[in-house]
């Protein structure tokens, strides 16, 4: 019975309900702003692109120490 | 080198049958995932690499430096190909046509709206960057390859080698001793002074080390998945769990796919934003 393992578990979950909320959110004002003009669709895509890659990027930093955690314990 | 047949062959399906047998013994993707000194062709045999030491430091060719020459290898011919389609006439064809649409895209898109008027210094630099990093992405999805920038080390020499080009950037155009100044406000106080400044140069250092951990993580961890994936048919002891996880494996590889891309892309465009941010005088 090894509590690393239990943490790692607990800590990946936290870290997708971060990244989650964060590029829902994204997602979210995006779309509103597509809606609210067409015809600026590709500009608000390219940055919408950028800035999930960016939130991702701030999560993969929880999950690396979820995996060290999991292969260490 | 020299092919052989059973040296290291042994290990690798011994593991598989080890962690099918011991369920909680996940040794076999790291196996797959880490550097070694063999490149494993399963079920046809392994390529046994050199192994040096020299003065102490282990400086053999392991299976990430074999991959990186044979990168470096593949760039240089291509673009030597690319620029001798140029001879003959100013409008490329074919091949050098692809490579054309990369290069204006890196510089119009890219490196221009970032560091603006001096951006032929450093474009060369950021266009090895993007085309090294983009081939080494694609050529970890390629069966029997390895993806080096998987490894940590290739990827902190990256972020340190551009942070030493946006550190230079900025000296270079506002001269020493004004480029460290400008890192602090002005007209502050003496006592936050004392906190201000390491805080400052400690904030020099965080940038590269996202960089380096944002392209590592990305590609590390689409790989754990697909092996883990694939890995689920051999600790479940069936054959009809194969199609679903082929299936969800493929999905993730199409993922990777697109991931690889982007990652390129923002490690280009975010170097290129940190030697905009030197280059202009931001306070």
């Amino acid at each position: 019975m090894n509590l690393a393992w239990l943490a790692a578990g607990i800590g990946a979950g936290l870290v997708v309900i971060g990244a989650g909320i964060g590029i829902g959110k994204l997602a979210a004002s995006a779309m509103d702003s597509m809606g609210r003009q067409p015809e600026a669709i590709s500009p608000i895509r390219t940055a919408m692109i950028i800035a999930a890659a960016l939130i991702e990027g701030v999560s993969f930093f929880g999950l690396v120490i979820c995996i060290l955690l999991a292969f260490k314990a | 080198m020299f092919l052989s047949q059973n040296v290291n062959n042994v290990a690798v399906v011994d593991s598989l049958k080890r962690a099918a047998q011991n369920n909680s013994d996940p040794s076999w993707i790291m196996h797959h995932v880490l550097d070694g000194h063999s490149i494993s062709f399963e079920p046809f045999g392994t390529l046994l690499l050199p192994q040096f030491h020299i003065f102490g430091f282990d400086l053999s060719i392991t299976k990430h430096v074999f991959f990186i020459f044979l990168i470096a290898a593949i760039l240089i011919l291509i673009a030597l190909l690319a620029a001798r389609s140029y001879k003959k006439s100013i409008i490329p064809k074919g091949f050098a046509n692809l490579f054309e649409v990369l290069i204006l895209f890196v510089r119009d898109e890219i490196v221009a709206p970032s560091i603006g008027k001096g951006y032929e210094t450093y474009l060369p630099y950021l266009l090895t960057l993007f085309f090294f990093i983009l081939l080494s992405n694609l050529f970890g999805l390629i069966p029997y390859s390895v993806t080096v920038t998987g490894n940590i080390a290739v990827t902190a020499a990256l972020a340190s080698i551009s942070f030493v080009v946006t550190q230079f950037a900025g000296i270079k155009s506002h001269g020493t001793i004004k480029y460290f100044k400008g890192l602090v406000p002005s007209g502050m106080p003496k006592l936050i002074l004392i906190i201000i400044i390491p805080l400052e140069i400690l904030g020099l250092f965080t940038k590269p080390f996202a960089l380096c951990i944002r392209l590592f993580a990305n590609m590390i961890a689409g790989h754990i998945v697909i092996f883990s994936l694939l890995g689920l048919i051999f600790i479940m002891h069936s054959i009809y769990v194969a199609p679903v996880s082929v299936g969800f494996a493929l999905f993730i590889e199409l993922l990777e796919l697109l991931v690889a891309v982007i990652q390129a892309y923002i490690f280009t465009m975010l170097t290129a934003l940190f030697i905009g941010m030197s280059v202009h005088s931001d306070h």
